[in-house]
């Protein structure tokens, strides 16, 4: 095949980057007067990237000798994204507005930092791997600090950029031992070099590899940096974090652990355990004392992943298929605590940060409160919610891969996470209301997206059928 | 496929409660009421269409809508008979709360509602996951009733009573996920008849025994109970006394028993040790206690001690007996929570000493008082004595030590039950404002007679509510026959050689 017609195969990240780069052009000649437009516009992007997963991008299978594939993982992990980024370009210019930094860089990054998740997701290729984690990260670095003049913000960013770094370096160094070892950067290529046998400069690589996917997806003991710049950065920046290059992270390490490693299970199944545990039970403790939401939340996050990454460690299909359902229940759940988040403005339209100032919400804004109680809920895990859904198909294919003492310790610790997200709970309907109420929903297009999201996880399971068809042929791809 | 019965009675309040969330406080109360009411003339109709003899699972409903698990529902007799009992008890805790609520009464109606519908998704679910989820549901509503609208120590108890119940039943979610990785099925009947490996077994029945001892609850994990009684308010405290204990004692029915028998033979010790100690200790708490929602609900642990012993008696009068226990005592506990709150509402008091003489000024209130507190004591004549004498005769055959001890805790509560009825109803009338208060109104006539009617019916001609069930008991006992633990107080059936035959023989020497 030539070179020209293996380029539609990865059409959705030619779109994306050739698109980003004449709207970047854009607003450089027309100025921040454009913004809204240039969202718009990125969105529109993605809607036709995502069409043209219909095509042979969406199918086509190894393209460019191995370095990239394209298949339905790819797809379903890209949808994801795609639909994540989309919310979070919407709701961005209300609150930046309110500070006086619209920018029409905001959008254009997104786009970017989106392209480069889909080769993230799709690379069959360390290489390819790291270009589209580096597109990914400079992007989000720059995200975590766009507000530049703010303290938070910048610390935000210099902090993401300096353990982003240390952990791409440290992502480096088990790329560089894998090809020392295997003699090839190519998945297949490692899969079988495993398969022929373990040495220590693999095991080593894997290890190495193992942290530093670690850090992107923010599990422990790599987690850190997580409370910080979730707090730090600008709101609408944090529900991104937190969404799409979650998702992304999370696919790429599971596209990586299963095609490139897969022969090596025994040996990084117990990292993933231990990884997994630490998170579930880290993200549950550390949030018990966040009086910041935002804090709150990224400790949440941490939690979530360790719960996804049960369903990794089992290294099966269905293990696989779990962490794809888990993660799409994920984004909508955390995607509406944002949305709520958001709409948390004193009088005068600043955003307000305490939980504390959530008292009382039921009996001022009824319906906010019922949403972010319903999301909380759902992050809690708690039927009938669909948050519930995840948890249990991960739980599911952890026991049917034997792992019956993860499954255990992981489902009783995620008592502990419930706790938190019942004092949320109670904040907004047992305490009495606060001073100081918020200033009404200015916005038809956030109270939409949080009713949606609301709905999703209250009528979810009539999607079910849907849900688990699409993460099947997902997973099958990778087997 | 016949009209969908089950699917309509948890659908209705579901909707109701959504609706209830959009009108005003007075609109509320009356479509709330309405709501129960229709439901409870839905569960007439449901023991009325339900054929005693025929099949054991009727109205079966199967839906096969969410890929991985179905919307199955169906009932048996004894599903049949807690249902009965949830949609009987729902209207009168909405009339309970008419006045007593005041601040936002459409939410509390809504939370009343959708914690009707789904106890009536835990009796009438026939899919492992479909039964878990109506299970967990639940606590939400509840988290909210006593958060929001309990007394002063309210977010301690909300917290006590959710995280708790939570930490229990999630280790049951691991042993469902198993138990159908296992059998394949997640049909609650097949798997009924399902045999797993003995070793799984135990560990199987642990993990549902941490759920259900929680809900039931059993000592020492019981102390959720007195906190969240206290807390919640009546309505509250009726649902949780009247049918959320039940679903501990529904749970050991439907699974402990017939599907892991081995195991229950195994473990029955667990059961009637624990059993025991809390007949004796918690009916020693109740007798020193203050609040009269706290003497009641540790005498609903007591009470609950005997359904676990009844339960795995593996006999036919241990079993029947439990659940009359359990029928009964969703009445007369209810009963009593309802009499406290009647002269709370006026008071504002549990304190038992604040009261005193009430015979005197509320001579009414009294009797249904004493009524009540007579059927708690197990009186002839009313519910709990049938359930309690079935119970201990089955305690009896099973272990002579466990009917003894649980025969002591039926002294104990007499005393318990009498003193508390000695101090509040009799006496001198000692504080004035207590003496003052008038006599129940026609509201309160209305809550307290048919559940007193109940009461009376039960206890003298309990056919009535055992014939539905008792072809589900036998094929239970049928079920676990082959683990039948051997008791020590099991009747000899000697083989005397017959008088005549020996006159016989004599006669041919």
């Amino acid at each position: 095949m030539s070179i020209l017609s293996q380029l539609a195969f990865t059409a959705p990240e030619e779109i994306l980057g050739l698109g980003g780069l004449a709207l970047l052009m854009v607003a450089a000649f027309l100025g921040d007067k454009t913004t809204r437009l240039i969202g718009y516009a990125s969105v529109a992007l993605l809607a036709v990237a995502a069409f043209s997963l219909t095509g042979v991008a969406g199918h086509g299978g190894d393209a460019f000798g191995g370095l990239y594939r394209a298949d339905a993982f790819g797809v379903f992990a890209k949808i994801l994204i795609y639909v994540a980024a989309a919310v979070c370009i919407l709701i961005a210019p209300r609150f930046f507005e309110h500070e006086d930094k619209l920018r029409a860089e905001y959008p254009i990054l997104i786009v970017f930092a989106v392209a480069g998740m889909g080769m993230m997701v799709s690379a069959t290729d360390l290489i390819t791997l790291y270009v589209g984690l580096e597109l990914n990260s400079l992007s989000a670095y720059v995200l975590a600090s766009f507000m530049r003049k703010d303290m938070r913000a910048a610390e935000a960013g210099l902090k993401y950029f300096v353990l982003g770094s240390l952990a791409s370096g440290i992502l480096l160094y088990g790329v560089s031992l894998l090809y020392g070892f295997s003699g090839t950067t190519n998945y297949a290529g490692i899969a079988t070099a495993m398969h022929s046998g373990m040495g220590l400069g693999l095991l080593f690589g894997i290890v190495f590899l193992m942290a530093g996917l670690a850090f992107k997806i923010s599990a422990v003991p790599f987690h850190m940096w997580t409370p910080d710049v979730y707090e730090g950065a600008p709101t609408p920046v944090t529900a991104f974090f937190a969404s799409a290059p979650k998702v992304a992270a999370m696919a790429m390490a599971v596209r990586v652990s299963i095609t490139a490693m897969g022969p090596a299970l025994h040996d990084w199944q117990q990292i993933v355990i231990f990884v997994s545990l630490a998170s579930i039970v880290v993200g549950a403790a550390g949030a018990i004392g966040q009086s910041n939401i935002k804090r709150l939340l990224a400790y949440s996050s941490i939690n979530n992943v360790g719960f996804a990454l049960v369903g990794l460690a089992t290294g099966t299909q269905a293990g696989v298929a779990s962490v794809l359902s888990y993660m799409a229940i994920y984004v909508v759940m955390t995607l509406g605590s944002f949305l709520c988040v958001l709409q948390m403005r004193d009088a005068s339209g600043s955003p307000i940060e305490t939980i504390s100032s959530l008292s009382g919400l039921s009996q001022t804004r009824k319906g906010l409160a019922a949403a972010l109680a319903i999301f909380m809920f759902s992050l809690a895990g708690i039927p009938p919610l669909f948050g519930f859904w995840g948890k249990f198909l991960v739980f599911d294919a952890a026991v049917a891969a034997g792992l019956l003492p993860l499954a255990a310790f992981g489902i009783a610790a995620s008592v502990i996470g419930a706790f938190y997200y019942l004092k949320i709970i109670k904040t907004m309907y047992f305490d009495a209301p606060a001073d100081e109420s918020y200033a009404p929903s200015a916005s038809g297009l956030e109270s939409g997206l949080i009713a949606a999201a609301a709905i999703i996880m209250v009528l979810g399971y009539g999607a079910i059928p849907l849900l688990s068809s699409t993460a099947n042929a997902a997973a099958k791809a990778l087997f | 496929m016949s009209f969908p019965i089950l699917s309509t009675m948890i659908l209705l309040p579901m909707l109701a409660a959504v609706v209830c969330l959009f009108i005003s406080a007075t609109q509320a109360r009356m479509l709330a009421l309405c709501a129960t009411l229709v439901t409870f003339v839905l569960g007439i109709m449901l023991w009325a269409n339900y054929e005693t003899g025929g099949a054991q699972w009727q109205f079966a409903e199967r839906l096969p809508l969410f890929g991985r698990f179905e919307w199955a529902l169906g009932i048996d007799g004894i599903a049949l008979m807690l249902i009965m009992l949830s949609v009987f008890l729902m209207p009168l805790c909405i009339l309970a709360s008419w006045t007593a609520i005041e601040k936002r009464v459409p939410e509390y109606m809504a939370a009343f509602l959708l914690m009707e519908a789904l106890m009536i998704g835990v009796f009438s679910a026939q899919d492992l996951y479909l039964f878990y989820i109506f299970f967990e549901a639940g606590l939400i509503p509840m988290y909210l009733i006593i958060g929001i609208w309990g007394g002063a120590e309210r977010i301690y108890a909300s917290y006590k009573f959710f995280l708790y119940t939570l930490l229990g039943s999630v280790l049951m979610l691991v042993a469902m996920l198993w138990m159908v990785n296992q059998a394949g099925t997640t049909f609650i009947p097949t798997l009924m008849e399902y045999d797993f490996p003995p070793h799984a077994q135990t560990w199987l029945w642990l993990a549902f025994f941490a759920s259900f001892a929680v809900k039931m609850p059993m000592w020492p994990v019981h102390t959720w109970l007195p906190d969240a009684h206290v807390q919640a308010p009546t309505a509250g405290s009726v649902i949780l006394a009247g049918v959320l204990l039940k679903m501990g004692g529904y749970g050991f029915l439907r699974f402990s028993l017939p599907m892991f028998p081995d195991a229950s033979a195994q473990l029955v010790w667990i059961v009637f040790g624990l059993s025991m100690i809390a007949v004796v200790y918690t009916s020693l708490v109740a007798l020193v206690q203050h609040d009269m929602k706290k003497l009641i609900a540790y005498s609903s642990v007591a009470h609950m001690a005997f359904v676990t012993i009844g339960l795995f008696t593996f006999n036919r009068q241990g079993i029947e007996g439990a659940i009359i226990v359990m029928l009964a005592h969703g009445l007369v506990s209810a009963a009593l929570f309802l009499c406290v709150g009647v002269i709370y509402d006026r008071l504002h008091t549990r304190e038992i000493d604040r009261y005193g003489g009430l015979s005197n000024n509320m001579p009414y209130y009294a009797l249904f008082f004493m009524f009540f507190t007579m059927a708690s004591v197990a009186l002839p004549g009313t519910a709990n004595f049938v359930g309690e004498f079935l119970a201990l005769v089955g305690a009896y055959e099973a272990n002579s030590w466990v009917g003894a001890v649980a025969t002591l805790g039926i002294i104990l509560g007499a005393a318990y039950m009498l003193y508390l009825y000695r101090r509040v109803a009799f006496g001198e009338s000692k504080n004035a404002d207590a003496a003052a208060m008038m006599d129940i109104s026609p509201r309160e006539w209305a809550i307290m007679a048919p559940i007193a009617a109940a009461t009376l019916w039960m206890g003298v001609y309990p056919e009535s509510f055992i014939a539905p069930m008792r072809a589900d008991v036998g094929t239970l006992l049928a079920r676990i026959e082959r683990a039948h633990p051997q008791g020590d107080a099991q009747l000899k059936m000697g083989k005397p050689k017959l008088a005549i035959v020996d006159a016989h023989e004599k006669g041919a020497h």
